[in-house]
């Protein structure tokens, strides 16, 4: 065997040694690789390199995904069918490249985070940070128009939501939600215009980015782990920095980088594991405008930012929509300006950690309000049985029936059937006497109907005798508050 | 020819470098040509692109259906084509209206997009009201914000009546 390999390299090595004499590929790229970082980084350090392998998954899947897909409005759906269900490995394929997409916002925000809390943003690495927040943007833009190539009923609506929310910018809002329609309407134009952006505007732009944050990190080096008690003085910085790489400095590969290996490929195999166990999201109902039985929302990812729309007062709805991503990618431009320079360690920067984890208490918050969604009626609602109502006939079994009937179940709950949008009044009979409960009725509320006009005065009546009638066990048999 | 000549190493083929002056006009002239370069490829990629913004939609009366057909005091969802909808645009193509025969005899035809955020409101008949399922928008049965986050009333599409056929004027999507 070793003679034969001996052999082989007699031929092959004076092809590698002419291919390295032209083009110094092998020799640069080794030099690349084995580039001296600093001792100790640790686990740390592995997000950025398993961000990066998320999107490379991205990439490749989505190119194998275009040879199938069909980037037209009348027919993606179908070839979304055909790729989930008939396609060799194509269910596989679509869930690896939609658990690449969340891994890649997860990553992205943990690799943030990490930089943020280590303070590897300052000096003289602000630039890169900044880099880094378009990535972030890229991401989460390559996010939305990834959803909305899965071209479902939920994918025609967000497009809309999305259109509606560029239509509050003042002056050029129609103009930019027609830019983004591709027209005055969903239509033909739609799907391939986000094709274009999901496949080539927006990843070449992320090529070119990613570029420039790497060439970055060999130019400013890795950051040092933070150490407490030693501030970054730019004065001083660079003439530390290396001496720590001259003194202590290791070659990043294979010292540093093997644990970046280990973390990518436990990535790669968490992606693979969860597309074969859960596959992709399903694929709603055809993307007929026409169908109404829809209630739209982003992927997880921005799932978020939809229950904050819902949370806010709404008066505030259109500042928001307008201010608050401005706002958020200043606040984050601002922070290598700000705080470029001192400590680094997170033990003496309170604020530093008290502001990620309040983000991070503020996202997950919202997210769990999302997923409750207390906000949007419960159009499943069903009609009350008797065991709940308590009688079968009367003017209390007909209240329970407008109940239903007029919408109220969908926005309240009684003994655990209903939406959450309003007050929960399983015992409202305690709590509101007869007149206050005519008033909200009549009159309505912040969020709620007024149903003058739309109940007949035996309708109404028969509505209060049932609300009246929900109280708690061994409660008053009248009055009520 | 002198002997001196013979020896002479031949002088060095090339330009002499450039004056200070006739770089930085060589680097103007540069960067010039490449920016007309980049116009004359952008310009009409710009172009193309913003197109939707000025194609003309011509807005069409399509037909729904008979007047006598929609009941009096109903409010039913319709369905029509796009004004000039692309040979590829399938089902996309498609687009609905909420239309409401008042008791007077009027057609009205609301927008289905919810004025808050553009989702599909849905049309209660015993409640009598559109409610919508992104984020609690309520309108009454004449399109009025009834309560929820919306900022205006349901949008409408011009309706008329044309020879006992009920007929919607095609719009834009309505944008806030």
């Amino acid at each position: 065997m070793n003679k034969v390999a001996r052999a082989a390299m007699k031929i092959v090595q004076p092809l590698i040694d002419a291919f390295e004499e032209r083009t110094g590929l092998i020799k640069m790229m080794g030099d690349l690789a084995r580039h001296p970082v600093p001792p100790d980084t640790g686990w740390w350090y592995v997000f950025g390199s398993a961000t990066l392998v998320a999107f490379m998954i991205q990439v490749v899947t989505g190119i194998a995904l275009s040879t199938s897909y069909i980037s037209s409005s009348g027919d993606a759906y179908q070839a979304l069918q055909f790729i989930t269900t008939q396609a060799l490995l194509g269910n596989l394929l679509r869930g690896m490249h939609y658990f690449g997409a969340s891994a890649m916002v997860l990553l992205v925000g943990i690799h943030m985070t990490q930089v943020f809390i280590m303070g590897c943003y300052k000096y003289p690495r602000e630039f890169n940070w900044v880099t880094g927040v378009v990535l972030l943007f890229l991401t989460l833009a390559m996010g939305f128009t990834g959803q909305l190539l899965r071209w479902d009923q939920n994918a025609v609506w967000s497009i809309v939501v999305g259109a509606e929310q560029a239509g509050r910018m003042p002056v050029v809002g129609t103009m930019m939600a027609h830019f983004l329609l591709a027209g005055k309407t969903i239509g033909g134009a739609t799907l391939s215009r986000f094709f274009a952006f999901h496949v080539f505007f927006i990843p070449a732009i992320i090529f070119a980015v990613v570029g420039i944050h790497l060439f970055l990190v060999l130019h400013d080096g890795i950051s040092e782990p933070p150490v407490a008690g030693e501030p970054v003085d730019p004065a001083t910085y660079h003439q530390k920095y290396d001496e720590l790489i001259e003194k202590r400095g290791v070659p990043f590969w294979p010292d540093a980088a093997w644990r970046d290996v280990v973390f990518c490929v436990a990535v790669v195999i968490a992606i693979v594991v969860l597309a074969a166990i859960f596959g992709p999201p399903k694929l709603g109902p055809p993307p007929n405008p026409s169908l109404l039985a829809r209630d739209p929302a982003p992927d997880w990812y921005l799932l978020w930012y939809f229950a904050l729309l819902a949370l806010i007062p709404h008066k505030m709805t259109t500042p928001v929509i307008l201010l608050a991503p401005l706002v958020g990618v200043i606040v984050l431009l601002i922070v290598p300006i700000v705080s470029n320079t001192g400590e680094r360690h997170p033990r003496n920067r309170p604020w530093a950690v008290g502001a990620v984890i309040v983000i991070v208490m503020m996202i997950a918050t919202l997210w769990v309000e999302a997923i409750r969604e207390p906000w949007s009626p419960d159009f499943t609602a069903q009609p009350l049985s008797a065991g709940i109502v308590g009688v079968s006939e009367g003017p209390i079994a007909n209240g329970a029936k407008l109940f239903h009937e007029k919408g109220c179940e969908y926005c309240h709950q009684i003994s655990g059937n209903g939406g959450h949008r309003g007050p929960d009044l399983s015992f409202v009979g305690d709590r509101l006497t007869k007149d206050d409960l005519t008033i909200r009725i009549m009159n309505g509320g912040y969020n709620m109907p007024a149903y003058a006009g739309n109940l007949s005065p035996q309708d109404l009546e028969d509505l209060l005798i049932f609300l009246g009638s929900r109280r708690h066990p061994g409660s008053a048999a009248s009055g009520g508050k | 020819m002198t002997s001196d000549g013979e020896n002479r190493a031949p002088a060095p083929a090339g330009e002499a470098p450039l004056s200070p002056e006739r770089r930085a006009f060589v680097v103007r002239v540069s960067l010039g040509l490449m920016g007309l370069a980049a116009a004359l490829v952008a310009v009409p990629i710009v172009g193309f692109l913003i197109g939707p913004l000025i194609r003309k939609f011509p807005d069409i009366w399509r037909p729904i259906g008979k007047a006598e057909n929609f009941s009096v005091g109903k409010t039913v969802l319709v369905s029509f084509r796009d004004p000039s909808p692309m040979a590829w645009a399938g089902v996309t193509a498609e687009t609905a209206a909420w239309l409401r025969r008042d008791p007077s005899g009027e057609f009205t035809a609301f927008a289905v997009n919810c004025t808050h955020l553009g989702c599909p409101v849905r049309w209660l008949q015993d409640a009598n009201l559109f409610m919508c399922p992104c984020h609690g928008g309520v309108y009454y049965s004449n399109g009025t914000v009834a309560g929820g986050p919306p900022p205006r009333p349901l949008f409408q599409y011009p309706v008329r009546v044309n020879n006992g056929m009920v007929e919607i004027r095609t719009s834009a999507v309505p944008i806030g």
